[in-house]
């Protein structure tokens, strides 16, 4: 193997920034994971099918296992531990998986809340068929969706100002 | 002060104890990205392992060059059978009583099988290194069907068994035979057959799987030269059990070894077994001092840290002219890959594949299991299901509906004729087990109403009609299923692993204050047992949920268990608790009696505390008692309020449900689409109905996917087919089909509350109710049984076979 | 699953980029969204020691509307085409099949040059811009080129683009006013590739098939243009017997290979149900106006 040398790759991650000499082969979630400690994103896959690594790229959902951290210079980057409000207080999607059961394992989590959180950005007032669509490149092991979806309409109910109410069976 | 006084009721729900949707404490960190997995934790100086492994199904290994891995700046070692040889660590012993290759011994015998455990800097390095390492095969003959394992010819799979004629399990047939186990009444049962009226025969296969939780397989080890303590960090479903395993093997005295399991990021199954992958990393921790972690990557996990079903059963029913069953012979032959690593307890080879006769009075049954290897991999478990559960549930449901056909009966009204009644109960099955309880006609009556059952019977007689006609392309299959589970191993006269026996345990110890840390020997994945087991807790003791911590996976502090799996928690575990909680309200009520200077047997509990028989103002809170426990104890009792028990269950629990299953066809594309899923459970006293919910939509999603399409298969060289999430079926949000729950209650009569377990009940009655969907469905057209997984292209052959397509 | 070392590069420009990858020949890689690419890189399947990333060349992040023709660059990623006006309004098929590759968070990445230039049989884009007609503008050290969509496609992974180019646009001419048209996948799941899938595009005088194309995605190494097939609807009122007629054709130029998918039969005869319900669709598009 040759020796090939770091290069800057200086982001913005939740909110701060953030500068390092990386490889350029170093893969964004082990990048975030083992350079900048923050573990919430996960590798399941490591074939971009499972959406366990997903975090906010200025503004879009991305799988970070299948991208270079070199690739995000300069971009603006949101993980699971940069989803509370400013404040504090829990997210509407936070609270809304908890309150639904939206999650048993934890494993798919994080990257489920943060594609949830883009989704609801481009789509405040989803439908199930919608929630649905846009969760697919996120699998969960544990929970078969169906409370996710909740969790989900949950959230975007809070965000628009009203009171969730689920659906009869 | 009218508004100070607080109701019964509201003193009840204060405490969120069982029966309450209560929230679940886990997702407070999880929902924040603060779960702990074991590749979260980071060590000092921290080195990085992985495989090199075979291209092979079977071959010879000729020659293993490390050099240039060894140049490569950054890799510490290349561990290979060799190195493993002077430690006696290049074999280990499985859980179902053979040998498997810790590191390739001069042979491969599976694909992707390890052969050298590399160990570097990071896990960048570590990769390079493995691109470099060379190995010269010498390729051997290949056997992956299980039906020419004991082929005369058959090459010879084993040959470190060279001349040994028995196994494990008694005596081995040919010499890629591992055992045969036998039970039940063979005569009788023959003879049933031969005075039958009617018989059904099948072979019913259940495919190859892989329970592939999100989390793979993963181990961090970190040795202590100085101490002579291991820490062992893991994605342990059974930490003290992988103790005692690393201590037998390592010699390591059990007090040095810490075993900790962390969050897991989902088990099914896949984390009981003992895998290379820890015996290696913890081998290297000692070599080289330093903490080595393990991370298997999802190829990796599906082709080689063990598998599920692979169970090939050849079913008989005996029935009379109007429907009443007579006997059951079932033939299985199951291929446990190149190893018996099959993770059963020790005495069961075949699991409790023994429930086969179901929900149903068979007054005789035989059963036949033929255990054979394959150049697959090894394992064999209990894929979210109770040792081999699924596969007889799935057998039963399917020949119950074959008989049905055969008759020319209603599968729903088959199984209602044969249901063991309500009060055969305690009822003794003919394969050997005492079911504890049931009331399978009411569960069955009330899905059948549920879901319009003879409503959707008539849509369904039109549709054919219709479809006869030329004038729809779909056909539609009702799936019916009731499915009895065997769960909460086990009672130790029954059950052990490596000697021992299957108990579980529960330590709850009460503050001074009143709150409550509490320590069990199970290990959640997901099942949220820190909520659960508090609610057990608070409702034994009135003490709020809230104020109770539950703490499971590290072995130095949790009382000695037998770990999560076979939906044995709530059976065994949780008995445990409640157990434990007794024994300290024992020792309350002396306390209390003392305070209220009355004797004990004029006291009698009140949610949350004891009160005065015809008193009810005279009262002492649990809290109050805590305090008094250790401040002022009544004179000659010892001060402190805890306890600790370990449970070792009188029987099994037997869970059971009715799920139906709507679906339409495209024949011409052999689509199925799920119109409706309805899954009645009953797993006796409902803990925490949230979660069971929560657990039957995520199991009924696994037993989508199996039963669809999930399929771990070869090719004929042995070559593992689409081990990655782009082939191997895990269905997203879009393809999951929507689910509807409901439930009955039996409490099981011998458990401390009642309750039975449920995590795996969806998954064993899923399976089948899919598939009789799809059997269903075409059956009208002459079909009697047809294989899963009913993937599109499947299905679409079978309607190619009845000529559907013009 | 970790890629091997490279080195990385990031032009402004498309000479750039031209440039690097001339420097450093048949060890050089362009890439975009990367989804092809890093995946294969984990696994060690390809190994090239520079990357030149085109992400940084904003010029080919753009969707042009030059009348007659639609110029959409290269990196314009399939989130984008979903989003565009432009597109929902003139090539509504575009959107269509984007929203059918992959998932949401592939989608953001995923690049319509990449899609259609790395030669990837499973790939949906290809089979479209032949339907579609469409031309590769391919940028080498001698200039500009255009190849058609149709002439591209040689075998699995290998296209009629030099080392050293980069396909730089995408120029498809767009149908008239009122055209129909479907994409019909048959998958798996969502994150699949096709079993098989056809792009149609029509259009019709009254009841009439005025003209016709036809494509098939993943059922042969190659996209496929259904020539037969698109030239034996022209002129029908496209009825059942027309339908059959010709998916039985564009059936008959399939070579699907067996895979975890189906047989090879399976996937050739679901080439022909897709074509036939795409067909379908398309016309009662055309006929309604949806």
């Amino acid at each position: 193997m040759s020796e090939i040398d770091t290069i800057p790759v200086s982001l913005t991650v939740n909110g701060r920034k953030v500068q390092r000499f990386v490889e350029p082969r170093t893969l964004l979630i082990h990048f975030l994971r083992e350079e900048l400690n923050l573990t919430g994103a996960h590798i399941g896959c490591e074939t971009s099918h499972c959406g366990a690594c997903t975090v906010e790229i200025d503004g879009a959902s991305v799988k970070s296992c299948t991208m270079f951290a070199v690739q995000a210079n300069g971009a603006s980057v949101t993980t699971v531990e940069g989803l509370a409000n400013a404040d504090g207080t829990l997210h509407a999607l936070q609270e809304g998986f908890r309150q639904m059961h939206g999650l048993q394992c934890g494993f798919c989590t994080p990257g489920m809340l943060m594609r949830a959180k883009v989704l609801l950005s481009e789509n405040p007032d989803p439908t199930e068929e919608e929630i649905r669509f846009g969760i697919a490149g996120n699998l969960c092991r544990c929970t078969g969706y169906q409370n996710i979806v909740k969790a989900i309409q949950y959230a975007a109910a809070k965000l628009n100002g009203r009171t969730y109410q689920e659906a009869a069976e | 002060m009218n508004e100070m006084v607080i109701t019964r009721a509201e003193r009840e729900a204060r405490l969120e104890g069982m029966g309450c949707k209560r929230k679940r404490v886990e997702d407070v960190r999880f929902t924040q990205g603060k779960g702990q997995y074991v590749d979260d934790i980071k060590l000092p100086g921290m080195l990085h392992g992985d495989f090199v492994r075979s291209q092979y199904a079977h071959a010879n290994i000729k020659r293993i060059d490390a050099s240039k891995a060894l140049a490569l700046p950054g890799v510490v070692a290349v561990i290979t059978a060799e190195e493993l040889k002077p430690l006696g660590l290049h074999w280990m012993p499985t859980l179902a009583g053979d040998v498997q290759a810790v590191l390739a011994d001069g042979r491969v015998s599976f694909q992707n099988q390890e052969i050298a455990f590399v160990v570097a800097e990071n896990r960048y390095i570590a990769d390079d290194a493995i691109q470099l390492i060379e190995v010269e095969y010498e390729e051997l003959p290949v056997i992956v069907d299980p039906f020419r394992a004991m082929d005369p010819d058959a090459p010879v799979l084993r040959p470190d068994l060279a001349g040994k004629t028995t196994g494990a399990h008694g005596p081995r047939k040919h010499h890629n035979h591992i055992f045969e186990w036998t039970i039940g009444d063979k005569s009788a049962t023959d003879d049933a057959f031969a005075n039958a009226e009617v018989t059904i025969k099948e072979l019913i296969s259940y495919h190859r799987t892989h329970p592939s939780p999100l989390e793979t397989c993963q181990c961090l080890a970190s040795f202590d030269k100085i101490k002579g303590e291991l820490t062992l960090y893991g994605t342990f479903q059974a930490p003290h059990v992988i103790r005692t395993v690393a201590s037998l093997l390592s010699k390591i005295p059990e007090h040095k070894i810490h075993v900790i399991a962390p969050d897991i990021g989902g088990g099914f199954g896949n984390k009981v077994g003992a895998y290379a992958g820890y015996i290696c990393s913890i081998v290297a921790s000692i070599v080289t001092g330093l903490p080595v972690k393990w991370v298997e990557d999802r190829m990796e996990n599906l082709s080689t840290t063990s598998f599920a079903r692979d169970y090939h059963m050849t079913t008989e029913i005996a029935a009379t002219k109007d429907g009443k069953v007579t006997g059951l012979r079932v033939h299985v032959l199951a291929d446990h890959g190149a190893f018996d690593s099959c993770a059963d307890p020790s005495k069961w080879p075949a699991g409790f594949m023994n429930i086969v006769t179901g929900s149903y009075d068979f007054p005789v049954a035989h059963l036949a299991v033929d255990g054979v290897y394959t150049n697959k991999a090894p394992g064999g478990v209990a894929y979210r299901c109770s040792f081999r559960v699924t596969e007889a549930a799935y057998c039963i449901e399917r020949a119950m509906d074959i008989l049905a056909q055969k008759l020319g009966m209603d599968p729903a009204d088959l199984r209602m004729k044969n249901f063991i009644r309500r009060e055969q109960f305690p009822y003794q099955s003919a394969l050997g087990w005492e079911y504890d309880s049931g009331d399978y006609h009411l569960a069955m009556q009330k899905a059948m109403d549920a879901i319009g059952y003879r409503e959707l019977r008539a849509e369904q007689k039109a549709k054919q009609e219709a479809f006869r006609r030329g004038e729809t392309r779909e056909i539609m299959g009702i799936g019916v299923t009731f499915f009895t589970e065997i769960v909460g191993a086990g009672p130790s006269k029954n059950c052990d692993i490596l000697g021992v026996a299957m108990f579980d345990s529960a330590e709850i110890r009460i503050h001074p204050t009143g709150s409550i840390i509490a320590r069990m020997g199970s290990k959640s994945q997901g099942q949220g047992h820190e909520t659960t087991w508090a609610q057990i807790i608070a409702t034994e003791l009135g003490i709020p949920a809230d104020d109770i911590m539950i703490e499971e996976g590290n072995t130095d502090t949790a009382p000695y268990g037998l770990g999560t799996y076979g939906s044995r928690s709530t059976p065994v575990a949780g008995a445990a608790i409640a157990m434990a909680a007794r024994k300290i309200k024992n020792k309350a009520q002396m306390i209390a009696a003392h305070l209220l200077e009355v004797s004990e047997y004029d006291l009698e509990w009140d949610i949350d505390g004891f009160r005065v028989k015809g008193n009810p103002e005279r009262v002492k809170t649990m809290k109050e008692i805590a305090w008094a426990a250790y401040n002022s104890p009544p004179p000659g009792l010892e001060p402190g309020l805890e306890a600790v028990n370990y449970y070792d269950p009188p029987n099994m629990t037997y869970p059971f449900g009715a799920y139906f299953c709507v679906m339409d066809i495209d024949v011409d594309t052999g689509v199925a689409k799920i119109r409706r899923f309805y899954a009645l459970d009953d797993c006796g006293t409902r803990i925490n109905p949230m979660i069971i919910e929560g657990q039957v939509h995520g199991g009924l999603t696994e037993a989508f996917a199996i039963a669809m399409g999930q399929e771990i298969k070869y090719d004929e060289m042995g070559n593992v087919q689409g081990a990655s999430f782009m082939d191997f079926f895990l269905p997203t949000a879009v393809e999951t089909p929507h689910w509807e729950t409901d439930f009955t209650v039996t409490p099981s009569p011998h458990h401390p509350i009642g309750a039975k377990g449920v995590g795996e009940s969806p998954n064993v009655g899923g399976v089948p109710a899919f598939s009789n969907a799809v059997n269903d469905a075409f059956g009208f057209l002459g079909t009697t049984h047809i294989q899963m997984p009913h993937d599109a292209w499947r299905v679409w052959e079978v309607a190619r076979r009845l000529g559907l397509h013009g | 699953m970790i890629p091997g070392p490279f080195v990385y590069h990031r032009p402004a420009s498309v000479g750039e980029a031209v440039g690097l990858l001339a420097a450093h020949g048949e060890d050089a890689r362009p890439f975009a969204g990367g989804h092809s690419l890093i995946p294969m890189m984990k696994l060690r399947m390809a190994a090239p020691s520079h990357l030149v990333d085109l992400a940084g060349i904003s010029d080919l992040a753009t969707i042009r509307d030059e009348g007659s023709t639609v110029v959409i660059g290269a990196t314009v990623t399939q989130a984008a085409l979903i989003r565009s006006d432009l597109l929902a309004a003139r090539l509504p098929i575009l959107r269509e099949t984007a929203l059918q590759i992959a998932d949401p968070q592939i989608r953001t990445k995923g690049t319509l040059g990449g899609n259609v230039a790395n030669g990837d049989p499973g790939n949906d884009m290809p089979a479209l811009m032949q339907c579609l007609g469409a031309t590769y503008v391919l940028a080498g050290p001698d200039g500009s080129r255009e190849v058609a969509a149709r002439d591209f496609y040689e075998a699995a992974y290998f296209t009629l683009l030099q080392p050293g180019e980069i396909l730089t646009a995408v120029r498809i001419p767009v149908p008239p006013a009122g055209h129909g048209y479907a994409y019909e996948k048959l998958k798996r799941k969502i994150g699949d590739y096709a079993t098989a899938a056809a792009a149609v595009v029509l259009t019709l005088d009254g009841s009439t098939v005025a003209s016709a194309a036809i494509a098939l995605t993943n059922v042969a190494s190659t996209p496929l243009f259904a020539e037969e097939a698109s030239r034996l609807v022209v002129g029908t009122s496209l009825d059942a017997a027309t339908v059959k007629a010709a998916a039985e054709a564009a059936k008959a130029i399939t070579d699907p290979a067996t895979d975890g998918r189906g047989t090879a039969e399976y996937r050739r005869e679901m080439a022909g149900v897709m074509v036939a319900r795409a067909l379908v669709k398309a016309a009662d598009r055309a006929r309604t106006g949806a």
